[in-house]
């Protein structure tokens, strides 16, 4: 009776949260559909703005720059992060805390912070700003993250099957290539997609960073926030978060091939 | 003394449509030292947790001196548990572990400290208040979660599987730590394992369970020399199962050949499964033999010789004895009248247990 | 020996990228537009403009935390009850929203919460007063509390999945009903995640520019907005550098006070 009650309230309390947190989706959704561009007004029901979605040069622009910059910062910031994850993973304490805790500071200080002190190095070293001055801020604040999904899988990989790869006669790149990278890759490709969503949605540090003339899908978005969003882009992001729904909901519950 | 002080009665319960247990009558004698023996999978463990609380039966009922207590929850009922990773609270020290229960029930702060100081002493961790859980050994925290349950002064200790993590030598001095802390406590025992010996050496009554359900409940003594079926036989001890069939009361025809014993009450050709202990086995010259056979296997394994010897039909039997046989000789074997315990084929007991896997 | 190495190229990457632009920002905040050293960009805070921005900030990232862990904690617990953590659905839920882009999430708020939005036709249709929060700090809140609260539930949920169920069982074996349960195990178990979800909220929160921009209306300035200003608008970097090293003291502070108050947990005797 009590549990049935309990049980009703918990069910009660999810809903309530996944609503508030997709209600502003559903929102953005319903909204991609109205004829009126007005976002407090419905204007009727059309399907135009999926089809102009491309039509802005301003548009296509960005999402290049935007799926360029996610892709190659986590790409780059995956193999560094990598790397740096093996490296540590041997290190004393003392270089290892030192290593760590400056490793950090991108994922835990303040973005504006970040994003300004990134600006001014480039400005004082004369970098002009750009699409490559985003790629590498990008870059800077993913790390971080791939290590702290690659690190603990290198904690969980003994040291010794490294070792007996060795002793059957691998060497030592071999031994890494065929058996610690294996081990390792879920911490390494979990590390990857992390820095790719991360890329994706980041406003902050790209808009500090980003330069006049180039734009990506948020830094575009905040230009229009003043004069009106056109309701293209809201389409956009509803394909994008269909295509990106689809793909996850297939690879969580679709039947592994490996069971892990 | 006698009165039973924990009846499960019709106790069902069933996990994602696997049945666990099966309609399951257990009495647990106040002061007894009881365990549930069995394989994993047997129920044992969730019998264990349905008394302490854990579990809700599907259906039946748990009565604890005389009051249903099937609904109450854990924390209302005068047992306590000794978990199987002992589940020792990691953010307080070893004092703080063992206060935790008496702190909840507000005693006063002189006797918290008594207790505290009694039970260390008696699971020998005097001087270890302080220290903290991660840096016990398995063995102590072991101990600790044993003295947080007794601080409590439960009228019944559960244990489940408490020493299973633990390296043999270990296990074997907190056998004998748990018969004296039993014996001095005098509180009621019932513990869960799938070691037959941990079960032999500590127990008043042994109580085998297969497949969610009883087999077998008696003394220790009782469980090794008159198994009722041949699970129990194969579970406890090694022994030789052997396809045979009664001739009358007090003769029993094995492999062809007539061997007295001393069960009586089979129908005349019944057949029947015997069993012999490989202990029981008599090694003699092949003439004085009841049976005949070679000795095909030999270890010595200090105490005894592990013998395998093949009889003329290809039976292996399994020997232990002191009388040494080298490998290709021809032997006898004689087994003494009350060695020989008859059972039953198994004809309802294992056939519900073999139905329950479909 | 060798794979030691392997750590160099991050290295060189972080001396570069972070460690370089932290001590130019420093550089900046100690130096004047002339370029003598001064003290004056620090100092600006006290200014009542920032000074004002800054309380505004502290005081609505604290609400706003301390929103995300009442709401995250029972939720948490909720989805460990349920083992839905098995597979990646938790992250799945919680990440998602990600993909869809965080200003145009947060701009759906104004839709929402708009005098003539939905919700008040929603709270009109059933005859319920009008909620008038849209530019107000309350708006502010609510957006810190949409977009951080994922950094709360994770942590408190990845802590909590790890508690033994037996350790649970422990303490009611013990006699502990289910509120001195949550209090002496649930909730000191969790610590650690209860403070990695604290500083990722509030962090965010006390820092951001944009949240306010979008839900607060122009009138409402936040230390974040004050600082973009000064690099983006007044063009002044000596003393949006200066602002930002206070702002980093606070940040540092806070964890300071939550890595005390964890490692200060450990030994509690409650």
């Amino acid at each position: 009776m009590g549990q049935r009650i309990l049980r009703w309230v918990e069910n009660f309390y999810l809903f309530f949260i996944l609503l508030f947190l997709y209600i502003p989706m559903a929102t953005l959704m319903v909204l991609s559909f109205n004829t009126s561009k007005a976002r407090n007004q419905w204007g009727g029901f059309t399907l135009g703005w999926y089809l102009k979605m491309f039509d802005s040069r301003a548009i296509s622009q960005a999402l290049y720059n935007t799926l360029m910059i996610a892709f190659l910062s986590a790409l780059i910031a995956t193999v560094l992060g990598t790397l740096a994850a093996i490296g540590i993973d041997k290190m004393r304490r003392l270089p290892k805390n030192v290593y760590m805790g400056v490793s950090d500071i991108p994922m835990l200080n303040a973005e504006i912070v970040t994003g300004i002190s990134l600006m001014l190095v480039f400005i004082a070293f004369g970098v002009s700003l750009g699409f490559h001055t985003v790629l590498i801020s990008h870059i800077t604040f993913n790390v971080p993250y791939v290590i702290l999904s690659v690190a603990p899988k290198l904690k969980q990989t003994s040291q010794t099957t490294y070792e007996a790869a060795m002793d059957l006669g691998a060497p030592p790149i071999r031994a890494f290539f065929q058996v610690v990278l294996p081990d390792i890759m879920p911490g390494v490709l979990s590390g990857f997609l992390l820095a790719f969503t991360l890329s994706l949605d980041d406003f902050i540090i790209t808009h500090f960073t980003k330069g006049a003339g180039v734009n990506t899908l948020s830094t575009l978005i905040y230009s229009e926030v003043r004069r009106g969003i056109s309701p293209s882009m809201y389409a956009l992001s509803t394909v994008i978060f269909v295509v990106v729904f689809v793909l996850l909901l297939a690879s969580n519950f679709l039947p592994k091939k490996k069971e892990a | 003394m006698e009165r039973s002080l924990i009846e499960l009665s019709h106790i069902s319960k069933s996990f994602d449509g696997t049945m666990v247990l099966d309609d399951l009558e257990l009495s647990v004698r106040e002061n007894s030292f009881v365990t549930l023996l069995g394989p994993s999978g047997c129920g044992k463990t969730t019998t264990l947790r349905i008394i302490g609380g854990f579990e809700k039966p599907d259906a039946g009922r748990v009565v604890f001196d005389g009051m249903d207590i099937t609904g109450l929850p854990p924390n209302k009922r005068q047992v306590n548990t000794v978990f199987q990773k002992y589940a020792l609270f990691s953010h307080m020290n070893v004092e703080e572990n063992i206060a935790f229960g008496l702190k909840i029930k507000n005693k006063p702060k002189a006797y918290i400290a008594d207790k505290i100081k009694y039970s260390l002493k008696l699971v020998n961790l005097d001087g270890f208040e302080k220290r903290g859980v991660a840096s016990l050994s398995g063995g102590q925290q072991q101990r600790v979660a044993i003295a947080r349950a007794i601080v409590n002064e439960p009228r019944v200790l559960l244990l489940d599987e408490p020493l299973g993590a633990l390296d043999l030598k270990l296990r074997q001095d907190m056998q004998y730590e748990l018969i004296r802390l039993k014996n001095e406590l005098g509180i009621t025992f019932i513990y869960v394992t799938h070691d037959q010996e941990e079960a032999l050496t500590m127990s008043d009554t042994i109580v085998v369970m297969n497949q969610g359900y009883i087999q077998q409940m008696g003394s220790p003594e009782q469980i090794y020399n008159e198994p009722e079926n041949a699970f129990v036989a194969d579970f406890i001890g090694e022994s030789n199962i052997l396809d045979a069939c009664m001739v009358r009361d007090e003769l029993v025809k094995i492999f062809g050949v007539n061997f007295p014993c001393v069960d009586v009450g089979f129908a005349p050709n019944c057949p029947v499964d015997a069993v012999i202990r490989p202990e029981d086995i008599v090694l003699v010259e092949p003439e004085n033999g009841q049976i005949t056979g070679t000795c095909t296997h030999l270890i010595f394994k200090g105490v005894h010789y592990e013998m395998e010897v093949t009889g003329e039909n290809g039976f292996e039997w399994l020997v232990h004895s002191t009388t040494f046989c080298p490998v290709g000789e021809k032997v006898g074997i004689r087994v003494d009248p009350f060695n020989i315990q008859i059972m039953n084929k198994p004809a309802s007991v294992d056939e519900e247990a073999v139905g329950v896997e479909e | 020996m060798g794979k030691k190495l392997l750590a160099g190229p991050y290295l060189l990457w972080m001396v570069a990228f972070t460690v370089i632009p932290l001590a130019l920002i420093v550089y900046y905040g100690f130096t004047g537009v002339g370029g003598g050293f001064t003290l004056a960009n620090v100092a600006a805070i006290a200014r009542p403009e920032h000074s004002k921005a800054l309380v505004l900030s502290l005081a609505l990232s604290m609400v706003s935390t301390v929103c995300c862990l009442v709401l995250a904690y029972p939720l948490a617990m909720v989805l460990r009850g349920r083992g839905i953590g098995k597979g990646s659905f938790i992250v799945f839920i919680f990440i998602l929203p990600m993909w869809m882009n965080f200003l145009l999430r947060t701009m759906a708020w104004q839709t929402l919460l708009e005098k003539n939005g939905v919700i008040n036709a929603f709270l009109g249709f059933f005859g319920l007063p009008k909620l008038q929060i849209m530019n107000t700090p309350a708006a502010i809140v609510l957006g810190m509390v949409y977009n951080f609260l994922p950094f709360m539930v994770l942590p408190i949920y990845n802590v909590l999945a790890k508690i033994d169920d037996d350790t649970i069982n422990a303490a009611a074996d013990l006699g502990a009903n289910f509120f001195q349960t949550l209090l002496r195990v649930w909730f000191p178990l969790s610590l650690p995640g209860v403070i990695s979800g604290i500083t990722m909220v509030f962090v965010p929160s006390l820092t951001t520019f944009v949240i306010s921009n979008l839900l607060g209306g122009s009138k409402i300035l936040l230390i974040g907005n004050v600082i973009e200003q000064e690099f983006t608008k007044s063009g002044n970097w000596h003393m949006g550098s200066g602002l930002s090293m206070v702002l980093m003291v606070f940040i540092m502070a806070s964890m300071l006070l939550l890595a005390k108050y964890d490692r200060g947990g450990e030994g509690t005797t409650f």
